[in-house]
């Protein structure tokens, strides 16, 4: 079995989220980037399933120089080889315009199942792997938070529905799934892991190498905003013995849960 | 513009999104002259008809009975062709994840999704959500569109009613692959908890750090004789068992009082809990959409405060 793995770099929850001068894009400074919650669980289920069933995973991203990390993070933990897709020109793009580079990056590989995060922390269009799987042709599933191989051609996987509802699918060969998180428990690379990943190879795809004159976007960003406030919150301050005092009043006399 | 919402039917049952979805279809008609087609697969349900809009397009197929994706994808792919809407919405459901986005792929049509408003002073854009709530995204696009809305957009309480003819189109759809076979749905095994009847709920998210500091919130909710809730990424760890997540993946609840202990304030945790009488936030970070709810916020660090207000609340017992 062959699997790809589509992993995006992304800041970390605690990276300052700060609109640059041009409105339209966010200002790069002091953020700390790792790898999409979701796309760490989608590595582990391919690994997995890899280990129990044989195969090769692949990984691969589109991002700048900094999302090689990404990839090499994902070698550690035991991918096999990793694309790196980059170029200024790939900055900015729609779901709609990556789809359409991993479709022509990964056609002619021939893969039984191409793992996506359900969504990602940052832009969260969730589509990415939908799109895929149009232009490939592929079956798919969404929100995956189980999966179980039958054979070399079909797979089960358990899709997470509202409210506690679960519903298995059966899917042919190629599969294109987006995973939920809690899937698995995410490994951690090991220390040998590291090494290896060293000897493991990553081709670097540019716009050049793609035969694609123009990408596709279908939206693009007017104009980004902070949010206003709707909600008149009452805001607690002071100390943590102030803080604790003057909860505890409310508590007792305004919302009278004591 | 001509305006179609997707009605998702659910066990014969308007989904409730669906419903807020067509107040802002409405909305949207109302801003730009235009109309509203509700666009219904499989069975009509009565209350549909209820609503007000120009007609309701049912589209019929034994195929489109149950959900399955490919059925739906090539059905509406059909519809729009044929009918040629400016915009068709849908409410940002599970199941729409699961088809829309291949539906825009397939008709090169922008899919934006999520969207929390949309503006037409200007050109016609929507509002999105992006870096987990933090920031607003007015995005342009080409019409034909499809949008999806997240809930709480709009009120389905706040929907026009009126009466609608309904027009049937008979689809063959024989034709599509039958590479993705849904089974049967199920319901996971209710635990021993149930939330939703909690009165107090001390509540617990990624903030804590690690499953040994889930103790000190265990502590302040048997000081409150509440029931502990979570986020998503506390039962992901395996801090907590699934039958205490609250949201839209698991229980909604509606408490007297809801204290939120480092939890960001996701949408999809949201949707559980916004109906609470009162939200309490701790979070470390002001900018958390937490306190966008939140009608009591405390910016801190939840190790400072939480022991103390444990002892203060079993001092007064
Ligand atoms: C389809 C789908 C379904 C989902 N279903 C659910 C669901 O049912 N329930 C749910 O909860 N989520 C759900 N999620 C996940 C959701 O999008 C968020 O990822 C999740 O709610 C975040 O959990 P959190 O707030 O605990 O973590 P984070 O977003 O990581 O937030 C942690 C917060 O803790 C604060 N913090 C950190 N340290 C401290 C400290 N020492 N003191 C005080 N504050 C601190 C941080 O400032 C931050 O705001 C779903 C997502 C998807 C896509
Ligand atoms: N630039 C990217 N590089 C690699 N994978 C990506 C990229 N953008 C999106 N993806 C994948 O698509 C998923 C959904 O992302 P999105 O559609 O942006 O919400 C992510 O979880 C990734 O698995």
């Amino acid at each position: 079995m062959k699997s790809c793995v589509l992993i995006k770099q992304v800041p970390d929850g605690d990276s300052p989220v700060v609109i640059a001068d041009d409105q339209v894009s966010l200002k790069g400074e002091g953020i700390t980037w790792t790898t999409n919650e979701t796309d760490g669980y989608a590595l582990e289920e391919a690994l997995l399933l890899k280990e129990a069933h044989g195969g090769e995973v692949v990984v691969c991203t589109i991002g700048k120089d900094s999302a090689l990390q990404v990839v090499k993070d994902a070698l550690a933990k035991g991918a096999d080889r990793g694309i790196f897709i980059t170029d200024p020109k790939f900055d900015n793009l729609d779901s709609f315009g990556k789809a359409a580079i991993f479709a022509q990056v990964l056609k002619d590989e021939n893969f039984d199942l191409i793992f996506s995060g359900l969504q990602s922390d940052n832009s969260s269009n969730a589509q990415t792997g939908l799109i895929l799987a149009e232009f490939l042709g592929t079956s798919h599933a969404t929100m995956v938070i189980g999966t179980e191989w039958i054979d070399e051609s079909r797979i089960k996987v358990n899709r997470e529905l509202e409210a506690g509802w679960f519903r298995w699918t059966e899917l042919d060969f190629p599969a294109s799934l987006t995973i939920q998180s809690g899937i698995n428990k995410p490994r951690y690379a090991s220390l040998r892991g590291i090494m290896l990943m060293k000897k493991k190879p990553i081709a670097t795809v540019t716009a050049e190498d793609l035969a694609m004159d123009e990408i596709p976007a279908l939206s693009h960003i007017k104009k980004l905003y902070v949010p206003r406030k709707t909600k008149e919150t009452v805001f607690i301050s002071g100390s943590p013995e102030e803080i604790v005092t003057q909860l505890t009043d409310k508590l007792e006399n305004e919302i009278k849960v004591l | 513009m001509k305006i179609f919402a997707f009605i998702q039917i659910d066990d014969g049952v308007v989904n409730r999104l669906s419903v807020e979805t067509l107040t802002g279809a409405q909305k949207l008609a109302a801003a730009t002259n235009g109309s509203v087609t509700a666009v219904v697969f499989g069975a009509v349900p009565d209350d549909l008809k209820t609503y007000k809009v120009k007609e309701i397009l049912n589209v019929q197929a034994a195929e489109l009975e149950d959900y399955s994706p490919l059925y739906y994808i090539e059905a509406l792919s059909r519809i729009i062709s044929s009918e040629s809407p400016d915009t068709v919405v849908f409410g940002h459901t599970y199941q729409v994840r699961d088809w829309v986005p291949r539906l825009s792929a397939r008709l090169k049509l922008p899919f934006l999704v999520d969207c929390i408003g949309f503006k037409t002073d200007d050109n016609f854009t929507v509002t999105r959500q992006i870096s987990q709530g933090k920031i607003n995204a007015d995005m342009a696009f080409e019409n034909p569109s499809l949008i999806s809305f997240q809930s709480g957009a709009f009120r389905a309480d706040e929907v026009e009613s009126g009466t609608a003819e309904v027009r049937a189109i008979a689809l063959d759809l024989s034709a599509v692959p039958g590479t993705i076979r849904p089974g049967e749905k199920y319901q996971q095994a209710r635990g021993s908890v149930d939330l939703s009847h909690a009165k107090v709920i001390v509540s617990v998210g990624r903030g804590i750090g690690k499953e040994e500091n889930i103790p000190l919130v265990k502590e302040l909710a048997d000081a409150l004789s509440a029931e502990l809730g979570c986020s998503r990424p506390v039962v992901d760890y395996g801090w907590l068992p699934h039958e205490r997540q609250v949201g839209s993946s698991g229980q909604t609840v509606s408490p007297k009082l809801y204290l939120a202990l480092g939890i960001s304030g996701a949408i999809q945790h949201q949707v559980g809990m916004k109906g609470a009488d009162t939200i309490v936030a701790i979070n470390k970070d002001e900018n958390a959409p937490i306190f966008e709810i939140a009608d009591i916020g405390i910016v801190a660090d939840l190790f400072e405060i939480v022991p103390k207000l444990t002892e203060s609340i079993k001092a007064k017992k």
